[in-house]
């Protein structure tokens, strides 16, 4: 079943036509893939799914919410985690802190329970610390967690956005262009991550990026975009043997 | 106590001890908005002008006991936040700016105009109900409760706005909701530490409420170090003792804050103790598992 469903989305940035009566299907604990050449609106779709872009035509529907005009902390607070391709990191804050603002859409503790510091403000603090450790671990960065995020290297701050985006306990995790400026044993071991978060943790990713081996090899599912349209869609076999992707994008980069 | 104690101080430096002590819950309320937040407000001194004239015609004029007439200065303060708060703080950095400097001059005007206050002329005869004892206990109450809940949930989400507000609300922060959140507790400081002067002063004036006050409550804020609870306080310590010190050159003085922030924002862009990395010195008492630890800056 598909846990989210785009119908004829088509954003529209003064004459600029970004997306063009996009459809897509994503089950439910799938990996799925979205792929195309620079600029064809695969970030658009992303802030279009999490509110920051109001659609000027089509549906997004996340289960049974319908998302069009959902402000983004909305969307988060109903299951949607995200990562952006030009890092947004809480960069003043550490490792640790920026993990447990991700949390923020999942807590309850309100202004009297955070000043006075009440019991169930306490419970909650304990549980997320506790979460926030796991998550650092399974990241790698429990040892940077003093840190600032400024101080971390790229592909660091890559896997803490992930780390962050989690803290959510997220349904649907989406990741834009999760591998870009990592060296291949770091492309590797974000392969084995996100395989991890999706088999342990059982949500749908939904991923954005441009490093076909690492695509190919992690999705099960990958639609292409090209200049706003979708062009394919389809297991990453019949979108390699596909003539119009090879033409647009899969030739270019061979 | 008050008594006592100027028995053994010079009441010269009990007087600074005081205004340090209310400096430091006014410039507390704006680290909060402007410090933590990252909300540039330029007009805190008309909030404080609201707690200051409610605080004084209540006790004054209605005969409420003290420590009514504070609190409701404060809620007054608190009150025009929030309503000030709603739509403003959809307006980002200069903006916001230019918006709080014409509210606290459009409160200064109203009272400039308002009879029950005395018009130009302001208010005198105030009691002086603010005592030593009073200004340090609340001093203490409030920097427990901020830095409580600046190693909140709420707290780190209103440091999150100020570092990034895309990735805040992706991270579920309703930054509008939390903004006005901040604005009103700031505000609310601010009502308090103006009711506190206000009964200290003996007698208040429009324009002690005016620009100057203002930009000196910032000042404080950005000298310490934004978002930093002992930043803060320092500067709020500085730059009360400055220009008691200084009074001899009284009219160079905003030369001297001018040349002063210059000279801070190429040596120490963060303020003095903004970039003090509390972490560096938790790093060293943290064991595996961590429990109890105290929050960023
Ligand atoms: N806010 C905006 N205002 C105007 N144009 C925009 C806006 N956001 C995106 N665009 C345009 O929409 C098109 C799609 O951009 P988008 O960022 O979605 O591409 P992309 O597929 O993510 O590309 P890349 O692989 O480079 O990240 C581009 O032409 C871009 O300039
Ligand atoms: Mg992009």
């Amino acid at each position: 079943m598909a846990v989210l469903q785009l119908e004829d989305i088509t954003q529209e940035f003064g004459g600029l036509r970004a997306l063009d009566l996009v459809n897509l299907a994503v089950d439910e604990q799938q990996i799925f893939g979205i792929i195309g050449p620079n600029g064809a609106g695969k970030t658009t779709l992303f802030n279009i799914i999490t509110g920051i872009y109001r659609p000027t035509g089509g549906k997004v529907i996340f289960k049974d919410h319908l998302l069009n005009n959902m402000s983004p902390w909305n969307v988060a607070r109903i299951g949607i985690g995200r990562t952006f391709q030009n890092i947004r990191l809480f960069n003043k804050l550490s490792v640790l802190d920026n993990v447990r603002v991700g949390s923020h859409g999942v807590g309850k503790s309100g202004f009297w329970g955070c000043i006075l510091g009440l019991p169930g403000e306490r419970r909650e603090e304990k549980a997320i610390i506790e979460q926030t450790e796991k998550l650092l671990e399974l990241v790698g960065l429990y040892d940077k967690r003093w840190e600032y995020a400024d101080n971390l290297a790229y592909g660091e701050q890559r896997r803490l956005e992930i780390a962050r985006a989690m803290a959510l306990k997220p349904s649907l995790l989406l990741l834009d262009e999760p591998a870009a400026g990592m060296n291949s044993t770091e492309k590797t071991e974000l392969m084995d991550l996100i395989w991890k978060i999706r088999n342990d943790m059982h949500l749908t990713i939904l991923l954005v990026e441009h490093d076909m081996n690492l695509v190919m090899n992690i999705c099960e599912e990958i639609a292409v975009l090209d200049y706003g349209r979708k062009i394919a869609d389809g297991s990453p076999e019949e979108i390699k043997n596909d003539e119009r992707v090879i033409q647009s994008y899969l030739g270019a980069e061979a | 106590m008050d008594a006592l104690l100027s028995q053994y101080i010079d009441p010269y430096y009990l007087r600074i001890l005081m205004l340090i002590g209310i400096n430091i819950i006014l410039a507390l309320g704006l680290n909060l908005i402007t410090g933590v937040t990252g909300q540039l407000s330029m007009g805190h001194a008309g909030f404080m002008s609201l707690g200051a004239y409610t605080s004084a015609i209540l006790s004054m004029q209605l005969g409420c006991p003290f420590f009514l007439s504070l609190l409701a200065g404060a809620a007054m303060a608190a009150l025009f936040g929030f309503f000030i708060g709603i739509p403003t703080l959809r307006l980002e950095g200069d903006y916001l700016a230019m918006v709080t400097i014409g509210f606290a001059e459009i409160i200064r005007v109203f009272f400039l105009n308002f009879e029950p206050g005395g018009k130009a002329v302001g208010m005198s005869g105030i009691p002086q109900n603010t005592t030593f004892l009073l200004v340090w206990t609340l001093v203490i109450i409030v920097v427990v409760l901020n830095a409580k809940l600046l190693n909140s949930r709420l707290g780190r989400a209103f440091y999150a706005i100020r570092e990034n507000e895309i990735a805040a609300e992706a991270s579920g922060i309703n930054t509008t909701r939390l903004k006005v959140l901040a604005f009103t507790a700031g505000s609310f400081l601010a009502g308090l530490g103006g009711g506190l002067y206000a009964h200290y002063m003996y007698f208040i004036r429009p324009q002690d409420f005016g620009f100057m006050k203002s930009i000196e409550l910032l000042n404080m804020v950005v000298l310490g170090g934004m978002g930093s609870i002992p930043g803060t306080i320092l500067g709020s310590v500085i730059l009360t003792l400055l220009p008691e010190m200084l009074r001899v050159v009284a009219e160079y003085r905003l030369l001297f804050y001018g040349a002063l922030l210059v000279i801070l924002m190429i040596f120490r862009p963060n303020g003095l103790l903004g970039d003090v990395r509390v972490y560096d010195i938790k790093k060293k008492f943290a064991r595996k598992k961590v429990g109890s630890w105290q929050s960023s800056n």
